[in-house]
């Protein structure tokens, strides 16, 4: 390994495990994926590195979406929720520092967005986003209140399972990544063409928060497990480095 | 039988859908939160080297400008150094980020980006990278975030002996990576997702 490469490449992406780019029941996937194969190439500096968010940025309630848009003393609408999980790469090492942005829609399944037109209505206490930074080990919790399933123009009559939208920052760009978080006994989730476009049912599981009565606060939230893996980066022989945030 | 290889495997992609915008760049979206959106600013003071704008457009394979795409960029300073913890090789710009994130124009679905031109970046082998930019791109109907490069089409030397764009073997498809001078610093980088024209994205 030369010095120009200091942090080791990260190990390819198994395009095998992720969704293909056409997934024609996902209709807009039609006109929206790329035709030619892939450039594959080995990582190089423009991908191990990433930009750095400290702690110091976040405010009290960015990880907080009952009341980081509600007027005081108010509170949005809905189920209450403890979302938590940790943030691994493949080698099943924690990622501190890890940037997690989510968004979501209100209780009755309405985004905060001027292009939604479904008629549930919009919470006037609920903007929809959070956001957080992964502790020392890469665990990370936000609150929030259960999404309602919602429909979309797609097929005739198809709905969204409720969800809630990750985008992730590890410590490479190579790592960046934006899924979705299910709820574990949702029977949307066999129907949906989105979730269709995965390629197992070990995919829709690895994507699918089981609820987790341990981590509940009784009389107030019901919690769900998210677990998330980023790429990992090869190990080299009798690596003692810091693993950079 | 052997033993079991103890890997996990990354997690399944799912498309940004078409509200990317609330959760990564909510104050655009009207949703007042966060002090502002991240990666709006590039620059937080005198910058070094030469400032550049970069705008474009992501296209589907009708042509259609998608007004939901969300690009982000990701780059060297003047200097070729990453402002990054796993940056080594010394101190990057302190008043430059090297990370933007556009939700493109409201209207026409155009992104921009006040950024600098990036030094110059060494492959893992030690040889010279041509000056650019890592890209990445995410909207409804893009089931896993799409990599591609921005490289400069004034930078015709640099270019010619990259260490990526010299391995293409469709060298009729280079320009879909060449950012073109438009003029006074300004460059144009449109993608296009699918088509004659489709940009060249990467799996790395
Ligand atoms: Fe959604």
């Amino acid at each position: 390994m030369s010095d120009a490469n200091p942090t080791g490449g990260f190990i390819p992406r198994d395009r095998n495990w992720q969704p293909d780019a056409l997934t024609p029941p996902y209709k807009t996937s039609i006109k929206r994926s790329p035709q030619a194969a892939l450039l594959s190439f080995p990582t190089s500096l423009s991908e191990e590195t990433s930009p750095v968010f400290g702690h110091a940025m976040l405010g009290d309630l960015d990880n907080d979406l009952i009341h980081n848009f509600a007027q005081s003393g108010q509170s949005a609408i809905g189920p209450r929720l403890i979302v938590h999980g940790r943030v691994m790469d493949e080698t099943g090492r924690g990622v501190p520092g890890a940037l997690i942005e989510v968004w979501q829609a209100n209780a009755g399944g309405r985004y905060r967005h001027k292009k939604e037109s479904y008629l549930a209505p919009l919470d006037p206490n609920f903007g929809g986003c959070g956001r957080m930074i992964t502790d020392a080990e890469g665990f990370y919790e936000f609150r929030t209140i259960q999404p309602g399933p919602y429909p979309w123009p797609n097929g005739m009559n198809d709905w969204r399972p409720a969800h809630i939208h990750f985008s992730i920052f590890g410590h490479g760009f190579a790592q960046r990544l934006i899924t979705q978080m299910y709820f574990e006994g949702d029977p949307h989730i066999p129907l949906c063409p989105i979730v269709g476009a995965l390629k197992s049912q070990e995919a829709v599981d690895a994507l699918t928060a089981p609820l987790d009565m341990k981590r509940t606060v009784p009389m107030d939230s019901r919690a769900y497990k998210f677990d998330i893996v980023l790429r990992g980066r090869r190990q080299t022989y009798f690596e003692n480095r810091v693993e950079g945030m | 039988m052997v033993q079991k290889l103890e890997t996990l495997r990354e997690s399944p992609s799912q498309t940004a859908g078409p509200y990317v915008h609330i959760g990564c760049t909510p104050n655009f979206t009207g949703i007042a939160l966060y002090g502002g959106d991240l990666g709006s600013a590039m620059k937080t003071g005198p910058v070094q080297g030469t400032e550049i704008t970069i705008k474009g457009t992501v296209y589907d394979g009708t042509g259609t400008a998608l007004r939901d795409a969300m690009v982000e960029i990701w780059q060297a300073d003047a200097a070729g150094l990453f402002a990054s913890a796993n940056e080594v090789r010394g101190q990057a710009d302190p008043n430059f980020t090297g990370w933007g994130r556009s939700p493109g124009d409201m209207e026409t679905g155009e992104f921009t980006f006040d950024t600098v031109k990036p030094g110059q970046v060494p492959w893992p082998d030690g040889r010279m990278q041509a000056p650019h930019i890592t890209a990445w791109v995410v909207a409804r109907g893009i089931n896993i975030g799409l990599h591609t490069r921005i490289y400069f089409a004034d930078e015709t030397s640099a270019n010619a002996t990259d260490p990526i764009l010299t391995r293409i073997e469709h060298q009729n498809r280079i320009p879909t990576l060449l950012a073109q001078p438009e003029g006074a610093g300004t460059y144009r980088f449109d993608i296009h997702l699918q088509g004659p024209k489709e940009t060249i994205f990467f799996d790395i």
